[in-house]
């Protein structure tokens, strides 16, 4: 049995295991999963969310383009390389004179960062129609719009969810640096932890492993959302 | 299912840029309706962009194409490939797609009811010998020659007076080529539409065609006429090669026992028997390797109709 430890604040009032800060306290996680950890989780959650769907939503149409018009393709693609090149924390004190400490700040950086995942995926998909599949849908008059809409894009779903699927399971790992704008989302405990000055490891250990749930449980959604989108490709088909 | 279309080549040419040597050089050719019309010829001849031009797919330089008298170029692009079948060697089924949405494609083009697409298509299926069934399925799940049946299908579904076939066996392995290229014929004799089939393959020219285009290098029409005509009176001698030193032989398989006059039958001839549609070339074969000079021709039921010489083969050439 060790003896009393240090009096930190988000250790509580806590059991042995917490205030000699062991490995992993079942008991803290219990105690502060209605304050701290499950609000943390359901926060993370929707910056992701969030993210992923602005970014597609600014993706999408920009991977339209792209494939009407194929110069735009090498530009666009470097672009959103570039972004997500830029390191975060750098991004943040660029961005906050300007969106202040806000959760719009941790976004804009999140955003930037899908648009690489999303992107050439979406533009690798609807380039992905083999030629006499296209061929064949103009020989029979379907209109232009119509061989996209109709025969690009639903070709193109299995590369669309590949690319968000990429795209969600990295934001909810990097979604954990928005703790350095704001305190939300599983980065938060962890960033509380690492302040202290010896940092407490159960609330390291659960906030990490929760965001390694979240993300192979959005991996898991995503292999379900193929299946029910993309039929045909179950049976020989990649 | 009567309808079909005459299709007119008036002085087509077509170049493509950057190329000394024209794609489709001058070409006319009048393909009545109903004809299935072969245009058959060595790789350069321009037989696949001479067919692309009727729907379209390719543009041509100068000359026009008529179809039932009237310009190609006067209907609208989208309008004039939905009122024209198209099978291609790949055949382009979309993949994403039940074989049944597959086929009821230009159907919902046009607008028709869910319920009547749905009749079509179980109709088309069966017509080229697949299964109502089969409606359901994705094109991954049939064989090649299966999904080429679908191509048919779809190509056939809104009852288009004109159908253009690119090579559509040549990636078959022979038997189901063969199956197909047998079905296909019948199938023309009950839908009677108008088909231009591109191949380079004389042997299956011959077999399918009422009429045979031969494009030589360069887009030029080499000879247009009858498989038994062309194989009777070659043009020139790049025809002559093309078709082939046996040509004499091939003619004889154009035609069977039930097509030609037969010599009366002695009651007690014990020449080898065959039956009607016995082709002359098989007949000739069989006397050459029985040794006789004459077979005795009997109908399906064995009742003896007559009996066939070997010189009679020769004078029928």
């Amino acid at each position: 049995m060790s003896g009393p430890g240090p009096v930190i604040p988000s250790f509580g009032q806590g059991s042995s295991c917490v205030t000699g800060d062991h490995l992993f306290c079942w008991d803290w996680v219990r105690q502060h999963w209605s304050d701290t950890l499950g609000p943390a989780l359901v926060q993370h959650l929707e910056l992701t969310f969030i993210a992923v769907a602005i970014g597609f939503a600014l993706a999408f149409p920009l991977a339209l383009l792209a494939h009407r018009f194929r110069l735009l393709e090498q530009p666009l693609g470097v672009v959103s390389a570039l972004l997500y090149t830029i390191p975060s924390v750098a991004l943040f004190q660029f961005l906050i004179p300007f969106t202040g400490l806000t959760t719009t700040t941790v976004e804009v950086a999140l955003v930037a960062y899908t648009l690489v995942m999303l992107f050439p995926n979406i533009v690798a998909g609807l380039r992905s129609a083999p030629p006499d599949v296209l061929e064949a849908a103009h020989g029979m008059g379907l209109t232009s719009r119509q061989v996209l809409w109709s025969v690009e894009l639903p070709l193109a779903v299995p590369a669309i969810i590949g690319g968000l699927r990429i795209a969600v399971v990295s934001t909810v790992a990097i979604a954990t640096i928005a703790a350095f704008v704001l305190p939300k989302g599983l980065g938060y405990p962890i960033f509380l932890a690492l302040k202290e000055p010896t940092p407490f490891k159960t609330e390291i250990y659960s906030a990490a492993f929760l965001a390694v749930a979240l993300a192979l449980c959005c991996d898991a959604v995503f292999v379900v959302l193929r299946r029910v989108l993309v039929p045909w490709a179950r049976k020989g088909l990649a | 299912m009567s309808r079909a279309a005459e299709i007119v080549f008036d002085h087509v040419t077509r170049r493509y840029p950057g190329r000394q040597v024209a794609a489709v050089d001058d070409l006319s050719l009048v393909i009545p309706a109903g004809a299935f019309c072969v245009l058959v010829g060595p790789s350069g001849g321009g037989k696949t962009t001479a067919l692309k031009m009727v729907n379209r797919l390719v543009p041509y330089d100068a000359g026009d194409i008529r179809i039932d008298g009237r310009s190609i170029r006067d209907i609208p692009v989208v309008e004039l490939r939905r009122e024209i079948g198209y099978v291609i060697q790949q055949i382009g089924l979309f993949p994403h797609m039940t074989i049944g949405d597959n086929v009821g494609t230009v159907p919902k083009l046009l607008g028709w009811p869910k319920q009547r697409i749905r009749e079509r298509s179980a109709e088309l299926l069966e017509l080229v010998g697949l299964e109502a069934a089969d409606a359901a399925r994705y094109p991954a799940e049939l064989s090649g020659g299966q999904r080429q049946r679908v191509g048919l299908a779809r190509a056939l579904a809104a009852d288009p007076p004109l159908l253009l076939m690119d090579e559509p066996f040549g990636a078959l392995d022979p038997i189901t080529r063969l199956r197909l290229q047998t079905e296909l014929r019948r199938l023309h004799r009950e839908v009677g539409k108008t088909v231009i089939f591109v191949t380079h393959d004389i042997d299956e020219a011959i077999q399918m065609g009422d009429r045979i285009a031969i494009l030589r290098e360069g887009g030029v029409l080499a000879q247009y006429d009858t498989p038994d005509a062309i194989l009777a009176h070659p043009a020139d001698t790049f025809v002559a090669a093309f078709i082939g030193e046996d040509r004499a032989l091939r003619r004889l398989a154009l035609r069977r026992l039930r097509d030609v006059e037969l010599q009366p039958a002695a009651t007690d001839d014990r020449a080898p028997r065959v039956g009607l549609d016995t082709t002359l070339r098989n007949a000739v074969s069989l006397m050459l390797e029985t040794k006789s000079d004459r077979l005795v021709v009997e109908d399906d039921e064995g009742r003896v109709k007559g009996v066939f010489h070997l010189r009679d083969a020769g004078a029928l050439l």
